[in-house]
Formats: structure tokens, sequence, C-alpha cells
């Protein structure tokens, strides 16, 4: 029999439209202004890890956004002030437990705040939409210190490989020393802080800066850039935005090599969001919420798909 | 074979790894915020019967594993092999020790039985949940105590030996659960 019925319980469908509007009043009372962007856009991102959908259409091939952020920099620069965008974004190829290839996100901007102000805002955020919630922060050194006793930026790719071993991973295909530290967060460490309520993980490697800025301290350069877990499940994801377009476009060339070299489609810049940065993006930082993710941790649930109207399989 | 990648692995899918034949019982999808997504993937070892644990980057790939699972009907053993026939070519498959295994106590002429073919050969046997066989020695039955509990050994005409309740008496046929191993019932015989 084919399945029509939906993969969330009206319950949770119930539960979903009234934190959309929780999410909303949220904004209202904090005075940013809500957004939509083109989902259905000439240009996508050029990061390596994101599998972009074509659609062939009459003036060429366009792509599902698989987020907000570059048309919303436009608008920025153009001079929206502080904006949020809640509604879909689309990444090919991303079905698990925590990934539906059509999924909410939730982004947002605030003008001359650094990551540290946006992640004091994130957990008030948290909070407002399930509770009192304790939270902490770590550097991404110390976690890496205090749950393998590794240090992430200065270890030897031996010492790494050992990690790995004696974590019991078992890798099949070749991985360089970014993904091995990526395994080590995603198996390792993401299990060891499940109990630990929200985390936030910041100073990132500067390899990891996506386009976050990086700040050379006394520890090397580190990229300003957060990762949000809640009991165990990444959240969300925020930067202070780089706001240098040479520096911008070295990192998408960098983006480009690497999807030459995995054999990937090449993405060409978006000539749109270059184009905004010459002009100017406004000092600020930003922050990806996955909204699906936020209803698994409150209505318990262990698959995004019990969140969804239809997921993926039934859609 | 054809290759299948990270994408396509679904519970039961067989494929190859390190050699061996193996088959799928979970693909669970990791993508870290930034980064590169893997799959760590649950395989059971047809041949071992262990389970392995591995990450594989997505978009990797195995190859498929020429595994499949048939009805086959028990014919006889020589002591070293366990011969089956497919009931519709007549085709014959020798199984040895290893594949045939523990199934070997459940084994009955004319009985079909699940073979795991590798390659076209037998990998593993698995009986039928129940099957129906000859008590062909026990100590005597008591009359009269079919409503107490109680049970003595029996040895079934394939070897096994299975708990059944004092009233069942030699030559009798029964029902066995080849999963527990239990008795389940008295067979009408047939």
């Amino acid at each position: 029999m084919t399945e029509w019925r939906p993969s969330a319980t009206l319950e949770i469908i119930e539960t979903r439209a009234t934190t959309l509007a929780s999410i909303r009043q949220f904004f209202a009372e904090r005075a940013a202004t809500e957004v939509e962007v083109p989902l259905l856009a000439s240009s996508g991102v050029t990061d390596p890890a994101i599998d972009l959908f074509q659609v062939a259409t009459r003036s060429g091939t366009r792509f599902l956004q698989s987020s907000p952020e570059y048309a919303m920099k436009r608008l920025l620069a153009a001079g929206s002030g502080d904006i949020f965008y809640c509604g879909k974004a689309f990444r090919a190829s991303e079905v698990g437990s925590r990934h539906n290839p059509e999924f909410t996100l939730l982004e947002w901007y605030r003008l001359g705040w650094d990551h540290h102000q946006l992640i004091a805002e994130v957990a008030r955020f948290i909070e407002y939409l399930v509770g009192a919630v304790s939270w902490q922060i770590w550097s991404y050194q110390q976690l890496f210190e205090h749950c393998l006793g590794l240090d992430p930026h200065r270890c030897s790719d031996e010492e790494l490989q050992e990690s790995l071993t004696s974590s019991g991973l078992d890798v099949v295909g070749d991985i360089d020393r970014r993904d091995s530290l990526d395994l080590l967060l995603t198996h390792i460490i993401e299990p060891t802080i499940k109990q630990w309520g929200l985390v936030f993980i910041v100073d990132f490697p500067a390899d990891q800066a996506a386009l976050a800025r990086v700040l050379t301290g006394k520890e090397g350069p580190l990229a300003a850039r957060f990762e949000a877990y809640y009991y165990g499940v990444e959240l969300a994801n925020g930067y202070w935005e780089e706001t240098n377009v040479t520096e911008l476009e070295r990192r998408f060339e960098s983006d480009r090599l690497k999807r030459t070299k995995q054999g990937a489609t090449p993405v060409e810049n978006d000539p749109h969001f270059l184009a905004a940065h010459r002009s100017g993006l406004p000092d600020c930082a930003g922050v990806a919420l996955g909204v699906d993710r936020l209803l698994m941790a409150i209505t318990g649930q262990q698959s995004i798909g019990s969140t969804i109207s239809f997921d993926w399989s039934i859609s | 074979m054809p290759n299948f990648s990270t994408n396509e692995f679904k519970p039961g899918l067989k494929v190859m790894l390190d050699g061996e034949p193996c088959s799928i019982m979970e693909n669970e999808y990791v993508k870290p915020g930034k980064g590169q997504a893997f799959n760590r993937v649950k395989l059971r070892n047809l041949r071992s019967g262990r389970v392995w644990e591995r990450t594989f980057k997505s978009g990797e790939s195995l190859e498929g594993a020429d595994v499949m699972d048939t009805a086959l009907e028990y014919l006889y053993t020589d002591g070293e092999f366990w011969y089956f026939m497919d009931p519709d070519s007549f085709e014959q498959h020798s199984a040895d020790k290893a594949a045939v295994a523990d199934s070997e106590k459940w084994l009955k002429e004319q009985e079909r039985y699940e073979v795991t073919l590798y390659n076209g050969a037998p990998l593993a046997v698995a009986p039928p949940n129940f099957i129906e066989l000859e008590i062909i020695e026990t100590d005597p039955g008591l009359k009269g105590d079919t409503a107490q509990g109680g049970s003595k050994p029996a040895t079934l005409s394939t070897g096994a030996v299975v708990r059944v309740p004092l009233f069942l008496s030699q030559g009798e046929i029964i029902r066995v659960d080849t999963r527990s191993g239990e008795y389940v019932s008295r067979a009408s015989k047939s």
C-alpha cells in the first residue's frame, strides 16, 4: 500500500506551528525584520561539503538554496539592518536521522555584534523556546583535550591517527587531517557532551572558518565561529562575519580547488554576493539554526522525519 | 557485481568488505557542521557471523556480494558434505561443515532449508522455524500424565535432543521450534 499519511504526528505538526509563531514573536520583541530570499537562485555556495540541487530552467541552471546566507548578506549590504529568515533550505544527498534534504532553517544577523554577543542571544533564544537551560562555552581545543587528551591544533598526523584507532574508529577511504578532526568530533566528542545541555564550541581551526573571520591571537589563527550543541545534537552554526572581499575570494578559490580535487561539480562564484561585499558588508555576526532539529529537542524525537509533515522518504 | 555507494547502503544489502561477504545491518549518516559527510555502517560478516562497524566517507562504494538466499531440499550427507537440491532445477549443492554449522541437528531429508549461496556455493544453512521430527529415543511415556508439568530429554531422528513432556513416547512425531530448540506440540501423523 502506498504510504500517504504524514511522518509526524498531528500533535507534533501543531507544536511546529506554535514554535514557528514563538520564533517570530522572539524576533518581533528584539527588533529584527523577517525577510524572504530567492530559493531558486542563479548561483550556489562554493562549500565543497555541500551538494546542491540543480534545476534546469529556460534561463539556464538554477540552484535550490542551501542557505539564505548569500541573499541575506546582500540585504545587509543594502542597509536592511538586523534581519532574520525562517524558511526552507535544500541540501542534496543529506538523508539520515538528523538530515532531510529539504529542511527548515532559521538564520539571523546582528549588526555591530561579534560572535560572543550572538552566542548569548542564541542561548536566550533556546531558553525562550524550551525553558531554562544551563549553557557553557568550550573552545575547540579545550574540548579535544578534555575528551581525548589531544591538542587539535598542534598534534602530529600520527597522534591524530592513533586517537582515531584508540577510539575504535575504523575508516574506509582516504581521509585528511580535517576529516580526522571532524570524525573525532562527531563520533567521540558529540556522544560525550550529550549530557551537558547546551554547549557552544568556539575557536575552530582556521581552515574551518567557512565565511567567519579569522583572528590571530597567542594560540595562532582561529576562526571566529561557533557551533551550538543541544544534548549532543548540532543545532546552530554562527560566525563573526568575514567582510573583506579579497579574503572571501581567496576562500572561494580554495573551495573550488577542493571541489575539483573531489571530482565534484564546480560551482561558480556568486557575482552578486561578491559585488555586495565590494560595496561593503557592515560589521555583523550571523547564525543559522536547524528548526527541525530544534523541534526534535522540543518534542523528544530521535528522528528528524517525525518532526516534518512528510519526510524525504514519502514526500 | 555492481558497486553500491554509501547512499545505497540499506539493511539487508550484501556487499564485499575486506574480501568477505557481508550483510549491511545499519547505515547512519553523520555530517559535521561544516565538513565532509560520513556513514557509520554496521555489517555482519556472513561467513563468521561477526558484526563489524566501519566508517565510510560518504560517496565511497563497495562491490556487491554475489549472495543469494534460496530454498533447497536436503538430500543426504556423506559425513564430509551435506547435499542439497534445488527442487526446480534439480541442481545439487554441497555444503561443508562450516556452512551447515549448528543447523546440522535439524537436517531432515526432503525438508526445505534456506541456503545462502555465495558465488554459487553454500555459505550458511538455516532450518525452517518449525520442524516436525520423530522421537527415536526417550524414557517410556507415562500414561494419563498430560496435564502436569515435568519433562524429559528426547533424542530426535536428526540427532537433536530436546526436552519433551513426560507423556510422549518413542515413535511419536513432535513439532519443534528450531530457533529456541523447544518442543511445541505433538504433530498429527501424516
